[in-house]
């Protein structure tokens, strides 16, 4: 069958012998090229939401391989989330500006705990450190989906939420046991209920096929039904203490039969154990598991999708994958070794992978958020703070994503669903969604009781490097915020916004330099950021501005 | 009916006053214009594909009360009472679950057929897995990167995008109400589907300068980002004036924000008796998962699937009356479908796991109602394996709406099926009647036109064919004929033919041009 690719390339061109799409042949062997700011955008867009000038500076300073180890050094954990939500909902038991993630459970107080949990996660992500970690825990949050709405209880989803955060850039088979006994897991795909009389095949079949090795190769499926039967069984007996937000066994719930594995598990049985033993039949299973060899490559294509694009061909599965796969059983699938040789590889900065992936609706909004420096609220305006990170989260909804609540456990289609991938994340209604977020942040902003979030334009552009030469300011701005340059038509056409109807630079030059000169004087002001607000709100609403 | 042809062939909003104010549809349907508009139909057939996600249990649903007995032992926890069953006219041993009163009565008026034991060889049991291979129409071990729908989208308009929107087809070819487009809708190289949340707010986007797309996997994403934003550009405004014709709709809606499904529905129904040509809608409810808590105990007729099921039959109901309120229903058939039914015993969970075959449901006029197939048979020791047996390939209620409704030539199905499967008495036998598909297929071309236009005294006409007999003709504005400047046979080639105006009044005037199946009709403007 003719591949997608060469169809739309034909379709989308007059002439039928269209020129073949510019592939890579690289592999993972380490790059040595130019380390300038369109290399450093490229590494920190893809671990880190944007790319700040501050952060761009900094990584510029130390090379690459510094860089690396510096992204992939964990964060410390952040403080919980706070009950903020007085005005809403007044939640017993907790005192304003306090956690509530281990207090008594409320049904009342749920959903204002969720919304809370959200506000608080946008923070995380808008204050992210110089670091891979907040990246990553957005990847396990789509890999290992549950959903607040299903889980019920937002205590339960913080602490899955500390779960991914603690093995982010750890170990991939701890951080699947530790999820196995993750209460949030446990009752999202039914694990609690799962019992010797009535196994629940739920999540015995999702650990097989969407955490670990994935459902078939061409239509053919690694493991059987009998598998997914048996590991429910293996998996009897877990249950959730609601009060002290863990998760125990209760060996009288256990199926304590021997479990005869397919021959893609070489038929292992596992030996049924009585008793408290039981509980030790998860790890013999994870052993099972892990011992295939798919498990490593299932995980070296999720993480490639999620860092470079969603073709693999030939080339990349045997230069790429399949080499990544081999250090991720080598090292006993930790994460770090992985992620290091892929990010420090020809490959990643290959030029023919630069700029290809579209925004996710968070790396829209949070990273136009952190790449312009925008203030929010202080803790000493604590409502307004969580009130104000929720804005962010809504606008992103609006875009397509929810924080906490992925559309099913297989996570968010965007990064599986073929043949589309992350062109799912656009369409008729969340493109527009995209621009009128970014026209509003340029132009009102949004504002709760005490507070506005807003581009500050005439900020931003006091720090680039020669913002008085009109040329060069778009030029900067386009470095900064653009993945690949445009063409002078269109720095041409920025211009004009700029000059607002004259012809020379310099009228450009003596604006910017009156503002500078007095930059109390409002009318002053206005010239230069009216003229700004056009400008940048044309280049945010550009298709060239969703691809990072 | 005819009148709507005329309309939708048209598509001239200018003329609708005119025709709907004072003019009776008698007097009118005598004119050469009506009369030769009307042979060619059924372009103005909608489908509307309702998917819940999660895969339904069937046997809750659609409830067999001749295995009644085989039933309680296999799912005793989550058994609905057979004497709160609602029964079906006509069917004795067959039930809808107590929650769908809505659909029961609309089964009763002759309005749903409902297909049994419906699945494919070898189901697949992974949610992912087997949606996919309804959305594409595979076979179970196969692997299609297109939709069903797609495919079909592409034969009915295979230029799409190049030359759309265009007099012919002015709509969006397929609507999906929600945030993701999908899969059963991606043809073969472009998604032929869009996606919108709210009718009637669209918001403006970047028009200017653009680059040209490199030839990289960034230009590749760069072209996919920019046609999504010219097609919000050029389909806004159509679907807001659609939306904006429909003021009132039925009484029966329930509260907005209450179900999810009847909200889509509502709209798909606004857009349809707004004018829209759009042939494919798509909308879904999520839930349907019922691993646990499917019902909560007691008679079993409460919980999270009686819930669900309430809301697909109060949206089903509700958008089939509105059809009737609003004069479409005799262009809308609809269809409910889910990854696969659920296991026969029920698990420890008040739930069920995931299985094979189950009922769908297919709604409106021009269905023929009833129910098609037998119960399911309910072993009398059900094991954990037992799974609903298939009766009727899925795919099979497919090709019979491309068939039946969709007026696909037999001969074309396996175009888009890519291979045999046989069509189901579910759709009354008349519903279409003549091809349409040469028709649509045409409609990104441009087979007839002339210049100058607007002119004074004289134009000339070109047109093309691709054989056979072909006429040529211009009408009033009003549906008079004013002239026949070609009428014979023509063998493929385009051709030139003056027009003389002879001193007839300013205005719009409509040049029409019929080969074999194939018409088109252009506007031509006369200034003096």
């Amino acid at each position: 069958m003719m591949n997608r690719r060469e169809l739309l390339t034909f379709n989308h061109n007059a002439e039928s012998d269209s020129p073949p799409v510019l592939q890579s042949s690289t592999g993972l062997t380490p790059y040595t090229g130019t380390w300038t700011i369109a290399e450093v955008k490229h590494l920190l867009r893809r671990t880190m939401l944007g790319a700040t000038k501050a952060d761009v500076n900094y990584f510029l300073g130390t090379g690459l391989a510094q860089a690396v180890t510096e992204l992939l050094t964990p964060a410390t954990a952040p403080a919980p989330p706070l009950y903020t939500y007085t005005t809403t909902y007044n939640d017993p038991n907790v005192p304003f500006g306090s956690t509530w993630v281990n207090a008594p459970v409320n049904l009342l107080a749920n959903s204002y705990r969720v919304k809370s949990y959200r506000s608080w996660w946008i923070s995380q992500l808008l204050n992210e450190n110089r670091s891979i970690q907040e990246k990553m825990v957005l990847f396990w949050h789509n890999h290992f989906a549950t959903e607040t709405a299903s889980v019920n209880d937002a205590r339960y989803c913080y602490l899955h939420n500390t779960v991914l955060r603690q093995h982010a850039v750890g170990n991939f088979k701890d951080l699947t046991r530790a999820i196995t006994l993750d209460p949030a897991m446990l009752k999202y795909l039914n694990g609690y209920l799962n019992s010797n009389n009535a196994p629940d095949e739920n999540y015995g079949r999702e650990l097989q096929e969407l955490f670990t090795v994935g459902k078939d190769a061409n239509g053919i499926p690694y493991y059987s039904e009998n598998d997914v039967q048996n590991a429910a069984k293996v998996l009897t007996g877990f249950r959730i203490d609601s009060t002290n937000i863990v998760s125990y066994f209760d060996s009288t719930r256990h199926d304590s039969t021997n479990k005869t594995f397919s021959a893609f598990y070489n038929n292992t049985v596992i030996t049924g154990q009585a008793g408290s033993a039981g509980a030790n039949e998860v790890d013999d299973l994870l052993n099972m598991i892990f011992n295939t060899q798919q498990v490593a490559v299932f995980m070296c294509r999720k993480i490639y999708r999620y860092f470079m694009y969603y073709t693999i061909d030939a080339q990349i599965e045997a230069d790429v994958i399949q080499p990544l796969a081999n250090i991720f059983r080598t090292n006993n699938y930790e994460i770090a070794p992985v992620l290091q040789a892929l990010l420090q590889s020809e490959h990643f900065f290959d030029l023919a992978n630069r700029g290809s992936l579209i925004k996710t609706p968070l790396d829209f909004t949070v990273a136009l958020c952190r790449d312009f420096n925008v203030v929010f609220p202080a803790s000493t305006l604590l409502e307004d703070q969580y009130t104000q990170w929720y804005k962010i989260h809504s606008q992103t909804q609006s875009m397509g994503q929810m924080l906490g609540d992925p559309p099913n456990v297989a996570g968010w289609p965007a990064y599986y669903q073929e043949p589309l991938y992350h062109e799912l994340w656009i369409n008729a209604s969340t493109l527009p969604a995209r621009n009128s977020f970014s026209d509003k942040m340029c132009n009102n902003g949004y504002a709760s009781t005490n507070s506005l979030i807003i581009l500050d334009l005439v900020t931003y552009t006091t720090t680039l490097d020669a913002a008085d030469d009109p040329n060069l300011l778009i030029q900067e701005v386009i470095d900064r915020n653009l993945s690949e340059d445009v063409s002078q038509a269109i720095k041409d056409y920025l211009k004009a916004f700029l000059l607002g109807g004259q012809i020379s630079d310099s009228y450009w030059t003596s604006a910017w330099n009156d503002y500078l000169g007095m930059p109390t004087d409002v009318g002053f002001y206005n010239i230069v950021s009216t003229r700004l607000q056009s400008m940048y709100q044309y280049i945010m609403d550009l298709p060239e501005y969703q691809l990072s | 009916m005819q009148r709507r042809k005329f309309f939708s062939t048209l598509g001239q909003a200018a003329l609708m006053p005119a025709l709907i104010n004072g003019i009776s549809f008698r007097a009118f349907s005598v004119s050469p214009l009506l009369q030769a508009l009307a042979s060619s139909s059924n372009e103005d057939h909608v489908l509307v594909l309702i998917q819940l996600n999660g895969g339904n249990d069937g046997l809750n649903t659609v409830i067999p009360l001749d295995q009644y007995s085989n039933l309680s032992t296999a799912r005793a926890n989550i058994l609905i009472p057979d004497t709160l069953v609602l029964p079906l006219n006509g069917y004795l041993a067959t039930g809808l679950h107590p929650s769908m009163t809505g659909m029961q009565q609309q089964f009763n008026n002759g309005k749903i057929s409902i297909v049994q034991g419906v699945s494919y060889p070898t189901p697949n049991f992974s949610h992912f897995r087997a949606t996919d291979i309804w959305l594409t129409a595979s076979d179970s071990s196969q692997t299609l990167d297109t939709g069903w729908t797609g495919r079909y989208l592409n034969y009915e308009y295979p230029n799409y995008p190049a030359g759309y929107p265009n007099t012919s087809m002015p709509d969006p070819l397929a609507l999906q109400i929600g945030n993701t487009q999908s899969l059963a809708l991606q043809g073969p190289s472009v998604n032929m589907g869009m996606t919108i949340t709210d009718p009637t707010n669209f918001y403006n986007l970047v028009n200017g300068i653009q680059d040209a797309a490199p030839a990289n996997n960034y230009g590749h994403e760069l072209t996919y980002i920019r046609q999504v934003a010219q097609q919000s550009m050029a389909y806004a405004s159509v679907i807001t004036a659609a939306a904006n014709n429909v003021t009132q709709q039925s009484t029966a809606w329930p509260v907005a924000g209450t179900n999810s499904l009847a909200d889509q529905l509502k709209i798909v129904s606004q857009l349809i008796a707004g004018g829209l040509k759009t042939k494919i809608y798509m909308v879904n409810l999520s839930g349907f998962d019922t691993h646990s808590a499917q019902t909560d105990g007691g008679s079993n007729t409460t919980g999270r699937q009686a819930d669900l099921l309430s809301k697909v039959s109060e949206a089903v109901s509700a958008f089939l009356t509105d059809c009737a309120f609003l004069g479409t229903g005799d262009r809308v058939v609809g269809m409910t479908f889910s990854e696969f039914g659920r296991r026969i015993i029920s698990n420890g969970s008040t739930g069920t796991d995931h299985g094979a075959g189950a009922p769908m449901f297919l709604f409106g006029n021009k269905v023929q109602s009833g129910i098609l197939g037998s119960n399911p048979v309910i072993p009398a020791n059900a094991t954990v394996d037992d799974n609903v047996a298939m009766q009727y390939d899925f795919r099979s209620v497919y090709a019979t709406l491309l068939n039946q409704w969709l007026c696909v030539p037999v001969s074309d199905l396996n175009q888009i099926m890519l291979q045999n499967f046989q069509v189901l008495p579910v759709i009354q036998s008349n519903a279409c009647t003549t091809d349409i598909h040469e028709l649509n297929a045409a409609a990104g071309k441009n087979l007839v036109s002339c210049y100058p236009n607007p002119f004074t005294q004289r134009t000339t006409i070109s047109f093309t064919t691709q054989g056979g007999h072909a006429s040529v003709q211009v009408f009033t504005s009003e549906g008079q004929l004013v002239k026949t400047l070609a009428n014979g046979e023509y063998p493929t080639g385009t051709y030139k033919v003056d027009y003389e105006n002879e001193d007839r009044a300013s205005g719009l005037y409509y040049l029409r041009l019929e080969n074999e199946s194939i018409q088109q009709v252009k506007n031509m403007e006369v200034v003096r």
